[in-house]
């Protein structure tokens, strides 16, 4: 009988604690003190959020979402109509979203990306509207094993003959000289950019010349026996988790590896710009995500959601967050101080100069073009067809 | 509905009192009832069941976007998603790559499966053990156990090449070659429907009377022919339900394939089902997706009507 009657009081309790938790959290929002933010990131963020939700005396709720179910949740919250007070998103699909209405364009705002790099707010802008800003951005680039290429006494490569030549030499037994992933999937695109784009490619139309040679290149680096073959079936974790086994001597990748290649044991790294065919600077891909703030209900909420946003994409914040993740700041003179003082991400910083994004032409249909490029490399690479005949076929694929 | 269905009852006693002018009231009573009793069943079928069907069908005929999710408007743009999909050059190669994978992984999996189920029939130290075992396949998440194949059939690194390479068979690209992956797609869905056939066909083995056996002993009828003349006319109901499920839930495999190439390499393993997932939830093109996945609710109705029929045969008999 006891039990039962201090149960019931505890129930009582605790409808009474949801009541007034329901309350609060009511009150709050109509305030403009507290904000939903959303991502598909770690904990790790949560002390940058903080930093600035202190600035502004506002109440976080930070909700991690993973990565692959984002935009499907927030499909489903922008229908629902309850998308998140801030909201992260993957450069590549800001337009995509943009275009649908959801977002608010961050000028209203007072916000703009005047320092930062220029591809940068330009895959963050869409119609001509800013809606996104990207505090950290990043890259790839060409990660290469000191001790390996010091036995083979090769040094970094600057050019595809280079690149090719340096491989077949840092091929030995089970290592592989080079490794990419070539995947099929937006990743897989996003590594064969670099060779695309630097030989005068262009994702409008990829059945040129141009975009042949580079398909030609990497199928060549396979043939050499210098490039697993497996290469089609990694992601760009594999292509880590091999450079770090040892299997493969050079490898493209990003700077959100490095905490991973800082704590393997015993591995000495280091990185360049990607080789190009001619030595000149590589046209690469810009990564990383863009801050923006959805369409809700209050006006308040909003403001506040825009100067959040804006608190992070600060200089001093960038250099910060930058810090915490391996990334590049996208604020110009923070990104040159950044590379002097952290040579690790220095190959990232030059880079991400003359990177360019990968929305900047197609816009929302940048989708389209990428499943392209990824279904004519590995078409190229499994052998199906060769480089020229690979890229007409996707080229011209209805999908 | 309880209340209302005892409404109905309620109202039917006083007719029946009234006698004869109440009488064409009583019949509606009753007809109303009854509906009332198939109502709960009704509304669960419209609600999980029709109104996604119909929604694929209605969203295959709108430009549904993106956009859509936050505008609500879904252009109507007639048959264009449907002669996109046909006109795809991706489209005969997801058929064709849809019938392999069905064709291959149903025959395997059902002869596997029956073998299995007739060698457990034998009582044997731990038979029951290694029976529990078999259903281990079905225990485990797909999409760990896809991860793990994909280790293991790794060319460079996986445990398979490594054995094979024990007996000097050079590393074998099972996931890297458009030729071999389809077959090592369906190497890995056949072991995982094994335990669906070998249970389900052992539980039917088990309903086989004993006697039959015994007599047909007597008339000279053992092993082969036992099989041919007792077991097989005997489980053929439940041989029919099983191949016809397993078409049913093979044909919409999406996971598997997901886990282990992803459609790829060259969309060699690309089936229907895939090529619907992406097109919706990878692509967000999802009036498009659903017109795959419409050709591929045509197919699978097809099996299932078949399906109805031979449970209502195995009824009638």
């Amino acid at each position: 009988m006891k039990k039962s009657r201090t149960i019931a009081v505890l129930a009582g309790a605790a409808v009474a604690a949801l009541a007034m938790t329901g309350c609060s959290s009511g009150g709050g929002s109509g305030g403009g003190k507290s904000l939903t933010v959303e991502d598909y990131y770690t904990a790790t963020y949560n002390p940058i959020y903080q930093r600035c939700a202190k600035q502004l005396g506002a109440k976080l709720t930070i909700n991690h979402v993973a990565g692959a179910g984002l935009i499907a949740k927030v499909l489903q919250q922008a229908s629902s109509r309850t998308l998140p007070d801030v909201l992260m998103l993957d450069n590549p699909d800001i337009q995509q979203i943009a275009a649908s209405g959801a977002l608010a364009p961050l000028s209203d705002y007072g916000l703009n990306g005047k320092g930062d790099v220029p591809a940068v707010t330009a895959a963050g802008s869409y119609k001509g509207k800013l809606y996104g800003l990207e505090p950290v951005t990043n890259s790839i680039a060409l990660y290469y094993n000191v001790a390996l290429l010091k036995a083979a006494g090769v040094a970094p490569p600057k050019t595809w003959d280079e690149l090719r030549t340096d491989a077949k030499k840092l091929t030995k037994g089970k290592t592989y000289g080079f490794a990419m992933s070539n995947i099929n999937t937006y990743e897989g695109t996003w590594q064969f950019l670099p060779f695309l784009w630097s030989n005068g490619g262009d994702e409008k139309d990829i059945a040129t010349a141009q975009a042949a040679q580079a398909l030609q290149y990497v199928l060549d680096l396979q043939n050499d026996g210098s490039m697993s073959k497996s290469s089609i079936n990694w992601a760009q974790a594999d292509v880590n988790n091999q450079f770090i086994a040892g299997k493969a001597a050079m490898m493209i990748n990003g700077p959100w590896q490095l905490p991973a290649l800082k704590a393997a044991k015993g591995l000495q790294f280091a990185s360049v710009p990607i080789p190009t065919r001619t030595g000149d600077a590589p046209v690469a891909p810009l990564g990383g995500e863009a801050f923006t703030v959805p369409v809700t209900k209050s006006k308040d909420t909003m403001s506040l959601a825009a100067k959040f946003v804006g608190c992070l994409n600060k200089p001093t914040m960038q250099t910060y967050i930058a810090g915490v993740t391996g990334n590049v700041p996208t604020n110009e003179t923070a990104a040159d101080s950044w590379a002097t003082s952290h040579p690790d991400v220095a190959a990232f910083v030059t880079t991400t100069k003359t990177a360019r994004a990968r929305t900047g032409e197609l816009g929302p249909d940048w989708p389209k073009a990428a499943t392209k490029i990824y279904t004519a490399v590995q078409t190229a690479l499994t052998g199906k067809a060769a480089p020229t005949a690979a890229l007409q076929a996707a080229q011209s694929q209805s999908q | 509905m309880s209340a209302s269905v005892e409404a109905a009852v309620g109202k039917r006693a006083p007719t029946v009192a009234a006698g004869h002018p109440g009488r064409p009231r009583a019949r509606l009573a009753a007809t109303a009832s009854r509906w009332l009793f198939i109502a709960p069943a009704v509304a669960y079928v419209a609600v999980f069941f029709g109104y996604p069907v119909v929604k694929n069908i209605v969203m295959s005929f709108q430009d549904y976007t993106t956009r859509t999710f936050f505008t609500g408007e879904a252009p109507w743009v007639g048959f264009a998603n449907y002669a996109a999909t046909f006109r795809s050059s991706l489209f005969t190669t997801t058929v064709v790559n849809t019938a392999l994978f069905t064709i291959g992984s149903i025959v395997a999996q059902f002869l596997i499966g029956l073998g299995l189920a007739l060698f457990f029939r034998r009582h044997f130290p731990l038979s029951g053990f290694l029976r529990g075992l078999l259903l281990l396949p079905w225990l485990l998440p797909l999409i760990a156990s896809s991860a793990v194949w994909k280790w293991i059939l790794d060319q460079d690194s996986g445990a398979l090449n490594q054995l094979l390479g024990l007996f000097g068979t050079p590393p074998v690209p099972w996931l890297v070659s458009p030729d071999l992956a389809l077959i090592a797609v369906i190497g890995v869905n056949i072991w995982l429907g094994i335990p669906f056939n070998t249970t389900i066909l052992y539980s039917g083995l088990q309903s086989v009377p004993q006697e039959l056996y015994e007599a047909a002993a007597l008339d000279g009828a053992v092993g082969a022919r036992a099989f041919r003349y007792i077991t097989w006319p005997s489980i053929r109901s439940v041989v029919s339900v099983v191949i016809v499920l397993g078409v049913v839930y093979t044909l919409k495999v999406v996971d598997i394939i997901l886990g282990l190439t992803g459609g790829g390499p060259a969309n060699s393993t690309q089936t229907l089902a895939t090529n619907a997932y992406h097109q919706s939830f990878v692509n967000f093109q999802f009036g498009q997706g659903a017109a795959v996945s419409n050709v591929l609710i045509v197919v699978s109705f097809v099996f299932a009507v078949v399906y109805i029929s031979i449970s209502r045969k195995a009824v009638d008999e």
